[in-house]
């Protein structure tokens, strides 16, 4: 445990936190909602690195785990709201995520290569055009918007979202460093070998997906009362998961805080540069595009890499 | 406290291990060794349950294992030592080691107290005690193997199996790793050693088992072994004619090709060390050697596929500063193990691409003479490449790199996998390349009886550099005793 605690990443993580909790005493209101949807892209970006950087299992589908979270959390306020409690519904949405990823994980796991990546790629197009095609229930392409909202005041929303993050990330942190860690890890790297020295791999990786699974839905449910709607642009298109995928790598594979500080940053260039209209996308499109060209293992790489020399 | 019998293992219509029956006592070391394609490591696996048997029992202490997965066969006590090793590169040795000794459970966040003083005991004990704290990568190639049996004995395995323990070591390393191993069995565990050939492992074991095309040919002492007639006829072949023509009867003054103080380093295996050959105009040398000796590594080195030292020199030309592509176009043409067919274009279009180069109507002559040299491809011609027989598919690979107008033609294992009766017609038809045209041929191969009728001279490679050379009638008399 004391190895947590001396390591690198866990004082970058906690300078992350530092900063943003002193944020709220001077951003504007504006900057604050955005450092909001960036604190729940960051926990989609952790929980996609757990699977990716420790189990090994490329998910192309993060979005089908948010989306899942979000909708079943969104239809239920709709549909139930004010009997049913908003937090209810969230803790629906997780567990929705975490049902939903089971069902797609365990034949998943089964395949060897890229098969499981695009078995995830898949289930995402399926939930879009569920969510198209089932419009009464879902809103459809307009969107679906929830009766309850977290809170009106961007302070108290950037907090939930701020502690929200921070718990996760401890959690996820915590986890990748523990003793079933480096068994997942293991099993990501070699998995005849990790079979070879008794551990039973397919177990391992679907705790992980779980884990994964329920972070993601937990943040994805989360946000809708946050935004109070929930699209498919925001939650479950392809280019959101692409979005999340990006940041986790710009940051750094297998640190979990990395995936947290690449969300930041990705969201946080976006605002800045639009200015620039259209640009702004292509410009931090390509920053990413380098940074995984020649530094694939992101900031937190760059930053070990240098530490090391 | 091992028993395996009728273990069968089938992929597809390919029978790799065919009822296969032994056992093994605790404090018994049995070398189970065949030559590449033997079925020996597929036994292996189908003991581990990496492989799930298709027939047959394998019992630890009395308990069936066959058809339980490997996760669990691993806990009723079989440990594996895996050849090449994928150590977590950001963890220290210490927790490589560590995580060899945590129990499978989703639970157990920490690991246990006695863990860390256990993982110190065993590095020390294997002589990681120095490099506890290093990361995998910055370890010489010794000490990852090393690890690797570090992870094995952190589990307290009843039975060991070492895949090639001693591939890729120096000769002071395999005293060491022999010492570690002989540990194993004064302690009373069951040691299976897998390798190519009994000479490698001789020293160590108690028994021997050799197996061919799945079957087991032969079991006893290692002497009985390598006395054993048809242990012999696998490895040596039997009563060889040959027809070696002399050095002397080649009068180019600048051999074709030369090599020079090769060497070739994998990451930290040497795979190649200090080889030295020559190939004369229109001569046929064979290199043999058994699989992981450094054949298709020398070969890349020649055709410029691999770094190496030393030089390599195509008619007094150094090849170094040349690409593989210029170095093929040059006249050196390999015809790789692996084959490397477009598997999904026909025979005919493989062997257009072959002869990209050459004009209409050279390219239509040199169809011809490759059909009358493998006449079955011409029926084949429309033929899908992947779907051509093992065999057919290695005569196009062969005709192919012809197409490409060799001056040296270097081929690679061309028998593997392959059945008797192709083999003839293979045979026939380097025959008849070495009588009627001027290419000359390199040729690799660990079947010495396909190896030796038509070579004009002989190179054995033994773990990384050549121990033998000679003409071909020599070679049962002086080179057997490395070979076996």
């Amino acid at each position: 445990m004391r190895a947590v605690f001396t390591s690198r990443l866990f004082w970058i993580g906690i300078a992350t936190l530092v900063a943003g909790a002193l944020l709220p005493l001077f951003a504007s209101g504006y900057v604050l909602g955005l450092l909001t949807v960036a604190c729940y892209t960051a926990v989609f970006a952790m929980s996609w690195d757990l699977l990716f950087g420790f189990a090994g299992e490329v998910n192309f589908g993060p979005t089908f785990l948010i989306g899942l979270g979000a909708y079943t959390a969104g239809i239920l306020d709709a549909r139930l709201s004010p009997q049913v409690s908003m937090w209810l519904c969230v803790a629906a949405g997780a567990a929705a995520a975490v049902i939903g990823g089971v069902l797609l994980a365990l034949p998943a796991l089964r395949l060897r290569g890229p098969y499981f990546g695009l078995t995830t790629l898949v289930a995402v197009l399926m939930l879009q055009n569920f969510v198209v095609v089932f419009a009464g229930l879902t809103g459809g392409e307009i969107g679906l918007s929830v009766p309850d909202v977290m809170s009106v005041d961007a302070h108290a929303n950037y907090w939930i979202a701020f502690g929200f993050m921070a718990l996760s990330g401890a959690i996820l942190f915590g986890l990748s460093r523990s003793a079933v860690g480096l068994i997942l890890q293991a099993s990501g790297q070699d998995t005849v070998q990790a079979g070879a020295l008794g551990f039973n791999v397919v177990k391992h990786k679907l705790a992980a997906f779980i884990v994964s699974a329920f972070f993601s839905g937990l943040a994805g449910a989360l946000m809708v009362f946050y935004m109070g709607t929930a699209s498919v642009g925001t939650f479950v298109d392809i280019s959101v998961g692409v979005q999340v995928i990006i940041a986790a790598v710009l940051g750094g594979r297998r640190t979990v805080i990395g995936a947290a500080l690449g969300a930041i940053f990705l969201i946080g260039m976006g605002e800045l540069l639009r200015p620039l209209g259209e640009m702004a996308t292509l410009i931090v499109s390509v920053i990413a595009l380098l940074v995984i060209l020649f530094f694939p293992d992101g900031f937190l790489g760059i930053l070990r890499g240098r530490a090391r020399s | 406290m091992l028993e395996v019998s009728g273990l069968t293992k089938r992929f597809g219509g390919l029978v790799a291990v065919k009822g296969l029956s032994f056992a093994l006592r605790g404090g018994e070391i049995l070398g189970l060794i065949g030559p590449n394609g033997s079925g020996k490591s597929t036994a292996m696996k189908s003991i581990l349950g990496v492989e799930l048997p298709s027939e047959g029992s394998v019992k630890l202490d009395g308990i069936e294992l066959a058809g339980l997965p490997a996760y669990r066969i691993a806990r009723h006590g079989v440990g594996l030592v895996f050849q090449h090793s994928r150590p977590l590169n950001r963890q220290s040795v210490l927790e490589n080691i560590k995580i060899a000794l945590l129990p499978d459970r989703l639970t157990q966040l920490v690991a246990g107290k006695h863990a860390d003083a256990q993982a110190r005991s065993i590095a020390e004990r294997v002589g990681l005690g120095a490099v506890l704290d290093r990361k995998p990568p910055t370890l010489p190639f010794a000490d990852l193997r090393r690890l690797e049996l570090a992870k094995a004995i952190a589990r307290h395995p009843k039975l060991v199996m070492i895949d090639e323990p001693f591939a890729g070591l120096t000769m002071s390393e395999v005293a060491v790793f022999s010492d570690l191993i002989r540990e194993f069995r004064n302690e009373g565990r069951a040691v299976l050693l897998v390798d190519h050939n009994v000479k490698g492992v001789a020293a160590l074991v108690d028994r021997v088992l050799a197996m061919y095309l799945g079957e087991k040919i032969a079991e006893g002492s290692a002497d009985e072994v390598m006395r054993d007639e048809t242990v012999r006829r696998v490895y040596l072949g039997g009563a060889l004619g040959t027809a070696a023509r002399p050095e002397t009867a080649f009068h180019d003054a600048v051999p074709l090709l030369e090599v020079e103080g090769a060497g070739v380093v994998y990451g930290k295996a040497l795979a190649l060390q200090d080889v030295s050959l020559h190939v004369h105009e229109g001569e046929f040398v064979s290199v043999v050697g058994l699989n992981g000796a450094g054949k298709t590594t020398l070969f890349n080195a020649i055709s410029g596929l691999v770094p190496y030292t030393g030089s390599i020199r195509c008619a007094g030309d150094a090849l170094r500063a040349r690409s593989a592509a210029a170095i093929a176009c040059g006249g050196i043409v390999q015809c790789a193990e692996t084959r490397e067919l477009f598997g999904d274009m026909s025979v005919r279009e493989n062997l257009d691409l072959g002869g990209n180069a050459l004009a209409d109507e050279e390219r239509r002559q040199r169809l011809d003479w490759l059909f009358e040299l493998f006449p079955i491809l011409r029926s084949r011609q429309a033929q899908m490449a992947r779907t051509l027989s093992g065999g057919e598919q290695q005569m196009l690979a062969i005709a192919r790199a012809l197409m490409m107008k060799p001056r040296l033609l270097i081929l690679d294992e061309p028998t593997l996998g392959l059945a008797p009766v192709i083999l003839e017609t293979l045979s026939q038809a380097l025959e008849k390349l070495r009588a009627t045209t001027t290419i000359s041929v390199l040729l690799g191969e660990q079947n010495v009886t396909f190896a030796l009728p038509h070579a004009d001279r002989v190179y054995v490679l033994d773990h990384a550099r050549i121990v033998w050379e000679g003409s071909p009638d020599r070679f049962e008399e002086e080179a057997a005793a490395t070979y076996l």
